[in-house]
């Protein structure tokens, strides 16, 4: 029994500490030090927090440089396939801007009765938009993010609701010098305060971690009306950082919760980097 | 292409090969783990760790493993050092292994990958779950170490052969 403990000791203390021909650091010591690395990130200090954005600015740099030979590769092949497609997707087009046309007519009406009403109640709606470029969009199982070329020299902060054309896709959770995180709509953490219309049921988006969003917290005599196929999810505004209206996805008819995203997350190229004022006129 | 393998250029090359794919593997965009296909995920980075700081470490410095793991968590946006502390994991396990093993054996290896992801992704779960409170899914995890142990073969046979290659090289 001494004598296997023993060979236990000797086989433990020669991997630990033991360093190798051509390793610099025992294992025992990077270990140590990946410890106080987890627990210093935790610590709000200013010393560490610069180095963390150091850190952030140079591998987010270097991770950009590094995929630019699969990014062209994603786009060449993107190009092909438009190209193969070109002409029944002009076809469908056409079909499209003919309604959007229609369409158009009764919504300029809709936006001039929209701006009267604000002014009888003095409500108004300021907004700072800052254009944006994806640098990294590496998705992991575990967090859906993505990685900005704007920071805090751009004046982008905290909570700011990205957004692509006019569909909302997530919001700033990491602010650096030169780059930003922006945290996807369909992470498992990404929670926003939602109205789905034309039924205008108050509900939480909720990430699934997957490619899709659902709806939490929403009463059950509600969830048995939200059967229609005409079912659209906007931002309520009542978190009072995004601005109510922008929309966000349409309702799955097979699967009531679920929700599809407008924008496809894994195509974003450019977005918007909003935040707005809501407030009274006065 | 004989003066080609005879190059000491190549033979450096091929020293830093595993060293070359693994910050490729972290800094790329394009992820094993992350394949975009519904339930399928396998973690590239733990096989080619385990490989290497199991069979050859010579090629696969911890200090370069520490710093991947830095940047992968950086490049994925999880807290700083979690991904240096697993990796690092993989390594204590496979040094011990390589200590205590007099001759290895394919089966062997492979019951002690599993052992050791299930292990390193239930360490990953407790800090991102409780310490940090993010919400995770414990079947993603569950699905990618189970994909993970189903591919090491695949890889174990093609790093074999490039590992073979490498010491043929050195030999020369």
């Amino acid at each position: 029994m001494a004598v296997g403990r023993d060979h236990f000791v000797i086989a433990f203390r020669s991997a630990f500490l033991k360093k190798r021909d051509k390793q610099r650091f025992s294992l025992l010591t990077l270990i140590f030090l990946s410890i106080i690395v987890i627990i210093l990130g935790n610590f709000n200090f200013k010393a560490i927090n610069f180095i963390k954005l150091g850190i952030n600015e140079v591998i987010y740099r270097t991770s950009f440089i590094v995929s630019m030979p699969e990014n062209y590769i994603k786009k060449g092949n993107i190009h092909i396939k438009e190209h193969i497609n070109l002409y029944d997707d002009y076809k469908n087009k056409e079909k499209e801007i003919k309604r959007l046309k229609q369409q158009k007519l009764s919504n300029d009406y809709l936006i001039l009765e929209n701006k009267r009403l604000r002014d009888l109640i003095n409500e108004s709606i300021n907004s700072e938009e800052i254009f944006a470029k994806v640098l990294i969009d590496k998705e992991s199982p575990y967090l859906k993010s993505i990685v900005l070329n704007k920071g805090s020299k751009d004046k982008i902060k905290i909570g700011m609701a990205v957004i692509d054309g006019i569909y909302l896709v997530g919001q700033v959770i990491e602010v650096n010098y030169t780059n930003s995180r922006v945290l996807l709509l369909s992470d498992l953490n990404s929670k926003i305060p939602a109205l789905i219309e034309p039924l205008g049921i108050q509900a939480v988006v909720s990430g699934t971690g997957k490619n899709h969003g659902e709806i939490e917290y929403t009463k059950e005599k509600y969830k048995d009306e939200i059967n229609s196929n005409e079912m659209i999810v906007y931002t309520s505004g009542l978190g009072g950082l995004f601005k109510p209206g922008m929309p966000v996805g349409k309702i799955n008819s097979d699967i009531k919760n679920d929700i599809v995203f407008f924008s496809d997350f894994s195509q974003l190229d450019y977005v918007k980097v909003v935040s707005y004022i809501i407030g009274s006129n006065k | 292409m004989s003066s080609l393998n005879k190059s000491s250029f190549f033979q450096i090359f091929l020293s830093y090969l595993p060293t070359i794919i693994l910050f490729l593997s972290v800094f790329n965009e394009f992820d094993f783990n992350y394949l975009r296909i519904e339930n399928f995920s396998f973690n590239f980075v733990h096989i080619l760790i385990f490989y290497w700081t199991l069979r050859n470490p010579n090629f696969l410095s911890y200090l370069s493993i520490f710093l991947a793991g830095l940047i992968n968590d950086v490049v994925i946006g999880i807290p700083i050092g979690i991904s240096s502390f697993c990796y690092l994991l993989i390594c204590s396990v496979t040094a011990y292994i390589r200590n205590i093993t007099l001759s290895p054996s394919f089966i062997n290896d492979w019951l002690s990958f599993l052992f050791i992801i299930l292990l390193i992704n239930s360490i990953q779960i407790l800090i991102l779950d409780l310490i940090y409170l993010y919400e995770v899914n414990y079947i993603n995890y569950l699905i990618n170490s189970g994909f993970t142990f189903i591919f090491y073969p695949i890889f174990f046979f093609i790093f074999n052969y490039l590992n073979q290659k490498i010491i043929i090289q050195q030999n020369d």
